[in-house]
């Protein structure tokens, strides 16, 4: 499956609230075991299947936990 | 990561780091799941697309939102609980070119700001309104609020909302759209991507619309609360996607983006604010006053519409004229809308202490009731004008001069009964001599416009001086 | 003419057009609606905004927002109404955001009446909002102060970024009296402080918050330095015949003048006696009193009250000088003659030349 899209998640801006994995249409997404400083469970992309949609970005709640990114056309 | 693009991140309207914050300054300090800063990023970005960062004054509200100005990087501004409406009228009344948010949750727009909110939508504020609507009182951890669906359990209803106690609950964008001004309501969800992206939409829309400068529009946006509702993020949205929605029906309320035209205030020229203002010029010279001592402390009264205010008005502004000092007081309120009234005048070579006549030593008074009420009060030796022939019987003075004519039933025979306060005065300045002629007629050319009257009260006023001189040739 | 007839309310609000008020935000009361219907005649000509609000509580905090904005901006109310806009008045302090507040005082407590009383010197110059804060207050007695210390009250406002409180009996505000406004004409800008839309001002902040202990004492601080800068900057108060003063009246507003005909009087009876008028009620002319009580036996505080500002009297005199009260209510202005009589009863008083022989122990 090609890359069309990547994620990179700030982790210590991830709550954790899990909303991104949820909406994640191609289901790549999933919380770590680990816990970032303020001992949120943060999300992880398991770095196969990203379509670069975007939905993640709108649906978490923090401004700068997630960037989306597309393979230039 | 070569090749790829950055597609979707923190908008630029975002501070980069949020340094008013505390501590923790690289994350809100909403919730995990929790709506606003799903609307916070909304909101960022249509300020991002619509190019209006720096117009953009942001209006806070107290509720979990107080602090967004820890976020946005436009102009800031913490109003009072419920009041942000009220205070975003201002701003932008103050600041028409600017781009004013308020943004608001259900306490605080649809409890303690119910008022404001309605009236600022129903001026037409060219604002923008978003309204968090998550059918809690967060901050406050948890209790009822007018948007909390029935049954549901908060920390002051315990057994649940019940109608009877708390009624149902309150459908903003239903009520608000029964108003003419609005332009654009739409309730939104963020209960799952695709009511987010149409929120983002109706967010865009709504910036839009005051952008172009076409008049009031709110967003009201149901929103999840995790943490009161005791929810997972994920149960949450379904929470807004399944019972919110039910009770609050998404959709545009109202839309008249299409055929409202943008009010633009027409540019005034402040112009001469002292002439406008009816503000005299001043030559720094006040008319030298009369060689003789004068002290009148005189009490007019009588009923609503026999101008015994004017009648003060008219005798201090020709004792200013004159030179003396003066000052005039009336009684006020409902009094001088009907029945009694009167004023007092002090007319004086010396400089005044008060205004209060409290022991006039002349009295005017226009019929019994005035009579008998400051009769009594009136200093020895001083002057009653009655407007009868004769005085009532327990109305009886010996140590003050009477002048009873019937001044009312004079001013008829002129033609206007009206002015028979004018042939009072007439009376009175020829008893008195404290007023010259020059002034009175002076005064009353300032305040009488109109010919025809002025030329019935100078009638009058003559007539009145006749009285007198019949009386003290 | 060197100077017009005019209404005490009408010269008020002139004074503040003068002063380069543009924005006035307000809510119909007795009596104090002249000086709103004055501004909804002028300002909208000159490109300002008037607007009459849905409440005091909306008027104030309008103010609040169009401060905020940079505008120079005012309200004016009455008794019930002021009550209303204490909120808005704790959120100025606390965002030390400038606002002129014009009180013209009528009866209550509750409806009470529409009759002159001065019975807001509690809730305006001792608080009345929430927190640690003072009101900067101009007590005005004629029309032609109405007129100069609104004027003042804008620049005090904005010089201090605090609420500016004109505080007027009703009656001062319905009576006419003639007055010369001042030639100044103020032009403003906005303060480089506010926020006005624009990417100068994008990073300006106006807010009361202060969520930890240490910053909030720190601001708290800050005003109260601000309100004692104002006692030795501003206070302002008149004195007339205490040269020789024994017996010292103290009064405000229309008071004062019906005090002057008391002391012609009390000395025409032969008593020694003077006049000490606050003009500023917040800073209070406390170093004044005590001034006085080096000669004066005997302070007489009079009021359109139950006794109010008599606390101030007796606080700033720490006990140095008996303080007697004479106040009337209800819109009942006291007469100069009935001040003088009661005096008079007080110096024959066998209670209080005991208390005078006492304290001259000390």
């Amino acid at each position: 499956m090609a890359l069309h899209g990547n994620l990179i998640v700030s982790i210590e801006e991830c709550k954790g609230c899990g909303l991104c994995v949820e909406a994640c249409p191609p289901k790549v997404l999933h919380l770590t075991q680990q816990l970032n400083h303020c001992g949120y469970h943060t999300v992880e992309y398991t770095g196969q299947g990203c379509t670069g949609c975007g939905i993640c970005f709108y649906v978490c709640p923090e401004p700068g936990a997630l960037a989306v990114y597309r393979l230039a056309a | 990561m070569d090749g790829y693009v950055l597609a979707q991140h923190r908008a630029h309207s975002f501070y980069p780091v949020f340094d008013r914050k505390p501590d923790a300054q690289h994350q809100t300090h909403y919730c995990p799941g929790c709506g606003h800063g799903i609307l916070h990023k909304l909101i960022a970005r249509a300020i991002d697309e619509l190019g209006i960062q720096d117009r953009t004054i942001f209006v806070s509200p107290v509720g979990c939102a107080v602090f967004g100005y820890y976020y946005f990087d436009v102009g800031n501004i913490q109003a009072a609980h419920g009041r942000a409406a009220a205070v975003a009228t201002a701003v932008k009344r103050t600041r028409p070119q600017s781009i004013v948010i308020s943004y608001q949750g259900d306490g605080d727009l649809a409890a303690i700001g119910s008022a404001e909110i309605l009236h600022a939508a129903n001026r037409g504020e060219p604002i923008t309104v978003f309204f968090v609507n998550n059918a809690i009182y967060g901050m406050t951890g948890g209790q009822v609020a007018p948007t909390t669906p029935v049954g549901a359990k908060s920390t002051t209803t315990p057994f649940g909302r019940s109608v009877e106690n708390e009624g149902y609950p309150l459908r903003v964008c239903e009520l608000l759209a029964a108003l003419e001004a609005p332009i654009y309501l739409e309730r939104v969800a963020l209960g799952n991507n695709k009511q987010i992206t149409a929120a983002a939409r109706a967010v865009k829309k709504a910036l839009e619309i005051q952008v172009k400068g076409l008049g009031f529009s709110l967003v009201e946006i149901l929103s999840p609360c995790p943490t009161v509702w005791k929810m997972t993020p994920v149960e949450a949205q379904r929470h807004v996607r399944d019972e919110l929605a039910a009770i609050f029906p998404a959709g545009v309320y109202r839309d008249r983006s299409k055929d409202a035209v943008p009010w633009n205030a027409p540019a005034r020229p402040p112009g001469d604010v002292r002439g406008m203002l009816g503000i005299a010029p001043s030559n720094g010279k006040k008319p030298a006053p009369p060689g003789t001592f004068v002290d009148q402390r005189i009490k007019i009264a009588g009923f609503g519409g026999q101008g015994v205010l004017l009648l003060g008005e008219i005798l201090a502004e020709a004792g200013m004229r004159a030179g003396l000092e003066v000052s005039w007081l009336p009684s006020y309120g409902p009094e001088m809308r009907s029945g009694a009234s009167n004023c007092s005048v002090r007319l004086s070579t010396a400089p005044l202490d008060s205004p209060v006549v409290s022991s006039p030593n002349v009295l005017m008074a226009l019929n019994e009731p005035s009579l008998r009420k400051f009769l009594p009060d009136v200093e020895p030796g001083g002057a009653v004008f009655y407007n009868r022939t004769a005085l009532p019987e327990d109305c009886r003075r010996q140590d003050v001069h009477f002048i009873l004519r019937p001044f009312t039933e004079l001013a008829d025979e002129l033609g206007d009964a009206r002015a028979g306060n004018m042939v009072l005065l007439g009376a009175f300045l020829q008893m008195s001599r404290a007023l010259p002629l020059e002034a009175v007629g002076a005064a009353l050319a300032h305040m009488i416009p109109s010919e025809r009257l002025r030329a019935l009260d100078l009638e009058a006023l003559e007539r009145g001086r006749q009285l007198v001189k019949e009386i003290l040739p | 003419m060197p100077s017009q007839l005019m209404k005490g309310n009408e010269a008020l609000m002139k004074g503040a057009i003068l002063a380069g008020c543009r924005a006035f935000y307000g809510y119909p009361i007795t009596p104090a609606n002249e000086i709103a219907e004055t501004a909804a005649l002028y300002l909208p000509q000159l490109g300002g905004v008037f607007l009459q609000a849905e409440s005091e509580v909306a008027a104030i905090n309008m103010c609040y927002g169009a401060a905020a904005a940079g505008a120079r901006v005012m309200t004016a109310s009455s008794g019930p109404g002021i009550s209303l806009m204490q909120e808005g008045v704790s959120y100025l302090a606390g965002a030390e955001l400038p606002c002129v507040i014009a009180d013209l005082m009528r009866g209550g407590p509750g409806l009470g009446n529409i009759h002159p009383e001065q019975s807001d010197y509690f809730q305006v110059v001792k608080g009345g909002g929430h927190g640690c804060y003072r009101n900067l207050v101009l007590a005005p007695a004629s029309v032609q102060e109405m007129a100069e210390l609104t004027m003042l009250a804008f620049d005090l406002a904005e010089e201090y970024r605090n609420p500016v409180f004109v505080l007027a009996d009703g009656c001062v505000g319905q009576m006419m009296e003639p007055v010369e406004f001042p030639e100044v004409m103020k032009v403003t800008g906005a303060p480089e402080w506010a926020v006005t839309g624009t990417a100068a001002t994008r990073h300006n902040l106006i807010h009361s918050i202060h969520l930890e202990p240490a910053d909030l004492e720190r601001h708290i601080r800050h005003l109260e330095t601000k309100y004692k800068r104002a006692g030795r900057e501003i206070l302002r108060f008149e004195e007339w015949r205490t040269e020789d003063a024994e017996v010292v009246l103290v009064g405000y507003g229309i008071v004062s003048r019906v005090l002057k005909a008391a002391v012609e009087r009390l000395r025409r009876r032969g008593i020694a006696a003077g006049l000490l008028r606050p003009i500023t009620l917040f800073p209070f002319p406390s170093a004044a009193l005590r001034r006085l009580s080096a000669r004066a036996k005997l302070f007489v505080t009079v009021e359109m009250s139950t006794g109010q500002m008599v606390e101030d009297v007796r606080l700033a005199l720490e006990g140095r000088a008996p303080v007697e009260f004479y106040g009337r209510v209800g819109g009942i202005i006291p007469a100069a003659e009935e001040v003088s009589d009661f005096v008079v009863r007080l110096l024959t008083l066998p209670q209080v030349e005991e208390e005078r022989a006492w304290m001259a122990m000390f």
